[in-house]
């Protein structure tokens, strides 16, 4: 795998560690161009593997991982668009977005998300994807999709109720709220906390001790304690595109693409 | 359990010592969107700090309406 420097993120393989880092300013909105590249870097991904123990993913911007899904992209596309031609673009962007997510869930490498800062919407639904999320102190997980009249699209519904009890998930998506790291450690959602800043640090020295071990071994174990709910996150394309075609939705989008509140990112 | 009072206080500092503002220059009831000149993100940061400090779960939601350091501690100070 050779070394790589997107314009949406960059990757290398540093021995048996690949390191995805996410960097698009200003704070990694997944859309297009992110989309694009991901496709590109799984390619590598498969191809690497063999040579390879651990993926670790990472954002290399101060205010945090990612801010999610592309809003203000996903409006604009769509404003020129009829409703249908609309909703088609966003399915056909949702079945791309979940092909990725779903080779990283079920890569044969043992997958960590760094996460420092803001891990929202489709950022927290690409952290999920990874078998081990490693948070900083300052870390603020959310799926404020709600808040649009949607509910995440990146496959984040069935792979939060895998990993966490079914209340705190009702809890998480009817209320649209933020939590922190003790919150999200406390549920079980992250693993190990950092101080702030070290959360690649400490991934780091995680993906040093998996590739301790056999790797035959610990992907027979990946599979076996790691169910991946295909028929729920194709489910969830459909809920999601049945409620994106509801005007509300378009207004929510023109709403937040337009706005100057200074409280874009509060409930 | 700390008053109100002193909950604000300890607000303060903790706003004046990250955003490097001096301290003599924040109010109780001063916006601190404008006093320390932040934006939502921003405002996610320093909630998570004073969650962190103050060691108690505060939802985002419960910040609708609230722009003072006053507001900031009456929230916590119900949760304490």
């Amino acid at each position: 795998m050779k070394k790589h420097c997107g314009q949406a993120i960059s990757w290398e393989r540093t021995g048996g560690v690949i390191e995805l880092a996410l960097r698009r300013e200003p704070l990694n909105e997944i859309g297009s161009l992110t989309l694009d590249e991901l496709e590109q870097f799984i390619e590598e991904l498969e191809a690497a593997t063999s040579q390879a123990s651990a993926l670790i993913i990472y954002s290399t911007l101060p205010q945090g991982f990612s801010a999610g899904a592309d809003l203000r992209e996903l409006y604009e596309k769509g404003r020129k668009l009829a409703r249908d031609d609309r909703v088609a673009g966003v399915r056909q962007f949702l079945e791309r977005i979940h092909r990725v997510l779903n080779i990283i869930d079920a890569s044969p490498l043992t997958t960590i998300a760094a996460v420092h800062g803001v891990c929202f919407g489709g950022g927290f639904e690409l952290a999920l994807a990874c078998d081990i999320i490693i948070a900083d102190k300052m870390a603020r997980f959310c799926f404020p999709e709600l808040r649009l009249g949607l509910i995440p699209g990146f496959g984040g519904v069935p792979r939060l109720e895998r990993d966490v009890g079914y209340a705190v998930v009702r809890d998480l998506l009817l209320t649209g709220r933020s939590f922190n790291v003790q919150k999200a450690q406390t549920i079980g959602l992250v693993s190990q906390v950092a101080s702030e800043g070290e959360a690649l640090c400490v991934a780091r020295a995680t993906a040093a001790q998996i590739a301790k071990f056999d790797r035959h071994t610990s992907i027979v174990a990946k599979q076996f304690i790691k169910p991946i709910p295909y028929n729920e996150l194709r489910r969830e394309i459909e809920i999601f595109c049945t409620l994106f075609a509801r005007p509300a939705v378009e207004e929510a989008l023109r709403k937040f693409a337009e706005s100057t509140d200074r409280q874009p990112y509060l409930p | 359990m700390p008053t109100l009072e002193q909950t604000t206080d300890e607000i303060l500092k903790l706003a004046a010592a990250h955003f490097k503002v001096q301290r003599e220059k924040l109010s109780p009831d001063d916006d601190f969107f404008e006093k320390l000149k932040i934006d939502s993100l921003q405002a996610l940061e320093l909630l998570t700090r004073l969650e962190n400090h103050f060691r108690v779960e505060l939802p985002d939601y419960e910040m609708q309406g609230v722009t003072s350091f006053r507001g900031l501690a009456e929230r916590i100070q119900s949760r304490l």
